[in-house]
């Protein structure tokens, strides 16, 4: 005889996993509480260890998963590429570095460009932070910091500051002057404090707020004049490699990678992580938004970049190709959001297709591995940097 | 901070977040895809990386050398 069988009076949605099952109606203090088998045994289990014991979480947190996984799977009709075949393909990419910046002593970490489309800012592993001129490769002005390998460096929106950080755990802000004879060391102001090395910062939509991630596994929003730290966002379970802004239009949100292989999307306000996403299987050095606010690329020390549509909540492409085999460093869009361009650590770039998931094109010139690479906010350039010490300008 | 917090702690944390995650609003891959297809379109036309910008309104390309000696 079956031993588990039992008159069940109501079958439907569990409170607690919403799976249909056979429901236990059990009423605890004259609450109903309409429970599966499953989940009262997990209740039952909880409710006599005093807290809960690391068993139960894990299972409780694998049921969640799988749910999670089924909820993601069950809109996953199409892939992107069956989409996109009706997507006119690109033509001839004709790019070619128009610029070299020489002038770093050692391996650029990190750039910015300024939305005059004109200056970038980079920072390096020997503690320089240089502002350039694009167009002319002038050196406009150059800071030393205090430490060494500032591995983040951000440009504020009005182009008078920057704000650079790295192993000094702290985020300093800059405020750029016209007058080439004032020492910048002297007007620095220490924003931020994380308990470990700085890996990103960027500013908000103005000058006065800073997001910062750190080592330490948390990003943070400090506001800028007191220094006080505004929002601190925790979920990551390993240090935080990279956060990037949404795009005005779309709204107070942030998306974080870390080298706990996921990527986490958070609201600025509440320090609330509303996504997560976990299918990277390395560490993720990089993350952007796509232009339209509505999905985030990824790159990754396992040779891929990933895009992620946060509508649909899942991974909805993937880039890669078995010749490629060294970790991407950075990725950013075109302007468009049609192409994708990621710097490798075999000191390439690959150019993407984002809509039909192919590589377009190679571009190669660095001689070491690029570190970071940008678009320039109107679309017409992007710049990389890289550990030969130089940057360029493609164009 | 992660590292600091116990075994346990990093569990009931993964757990509030999968719990926040499940109820989240999700829509249809192909919806989506369709409609991003459609604003990458829209937008190619005025992507200079693609298309391409004349010379005489790029700031980077003309320096093909040629000085002028008189």
């Amino acid at each position: 005889m079956c031993d588990q069988t039992f008159l069940a009076i109501t079958f439907g949605p569990c409170d607690s996993c919403s799976e249909n099952r056979p429901l236990m109606n059990l009423y605890i203090k004259t609450e109903p509480i309409n429970y599966c088998s499953l989940c009262m045994e997990i209740m039952a289990c909880q409710g006599l260890a005093s807290g809960e014991t690391l068993k139960s979480l894990k299972a409780e947190s694998e049921t969640l998963r799988k749910k999670l996984e089924e909820e993601r799977k069950k809109l996953h009709d199409v892939e992107l590429e069956k989409v996109a075949e009706k997507a006119e393909a690109l033509g001839e990419l004709n790019m070619k570095t128009r610029r070299t910046l020489k002038g770093h002593g050692n391996k650029v970490l990190c750039m910015d460009w300024c939305k005059d489309k004109r200056r970038i800012v980079s920072s390096s592993q020997d503690g320089k932070v240089i502002v350039w001129d694009a167009f002319t490769t002038n050196k406009e002005h150059a800071v030393t910091m205090p430490t060494t390998w500032v591995m983040a460096c951000a440009y504020a929106p009005s182009g008078c500051a920057i704000a650079c950080g790295g192993l000094d755990n702290k985020c300093s802000v800059y405020p750029l002057s016209l007058d080439k004879d004032e020492n910048l060391s002297a007007k620095k102001k220490s924003v931020a404090m994380h308990t470990n090395y700085l890996s990103g910062c960027t500013f908000t939509n103005s000058d006065m707020q800073i997001l910062t991630s750190s080592g330490d596994g948390t990003s943070a929003l400090w506001d800028v004049e007191s220094g006080q730290l505004l929002q601190s966002f925790h979920g990551h379970s390993a240090d935080v490699l990279t956060l990037d802004l949404a795009p005005s239009e779309t709204g107070n949100t942030f998306v974080s990678g870390g080298s706990d292989k996921k990527a986490n999307v958070w609201d600025l306000r509440s320090g609330q992580n509303v996504q997560s996403f976990d299918t990277h299987d390395s560490d993720i050095n990089c993350v952007k938004y796509y232009p339209s606010g509505d999905a985030f690329a990824s790159a990754s020390d396992d040779s891929t970049c990933r895009l992620f549509d946060l509508r649909a909540d899942r991974e909805v492409s993937i880039y890669s190709k078995d010749s490629i085999i060294f970790g991407a460093a950075s990725v950013d869009f075109s302007l468009s959001g049609r192409l994708l361009f990621a710097g490798y650590n075999d000191y390439t770039i690959n150019v993407w297709d984002v809509l039909k998931g192919t590589r377009v094109a190679i571009l190669f010139g660095h001689e070491n591995r690029v570190s970071s690479l940008r678009v320039s906010p109107d679309g017409t350039a992007f710049c990389s940097g890289s550990w030969d010490n130089t940057l360029r300008i493609w164009a | 901070m992660a590292r600091d917090m116990s075994d346990k702690e990093i569990l009931q944390m993964e757990l509030d977040q999968l719990k926040i995650e499940v109820s989240t609003t999700r829509t249809a891959v192909s919806v989506n895809c369709k409609e991003t297809m459609e604003w990458v379109e829209a937008q190619t036309e005025g992507d200079p990386l693609i298309k391409g910008v004349s010379d005489d309104k790029n700031p980077y390309k003309g320096d093909k050398g040629g000085c002028i000696i008189t």
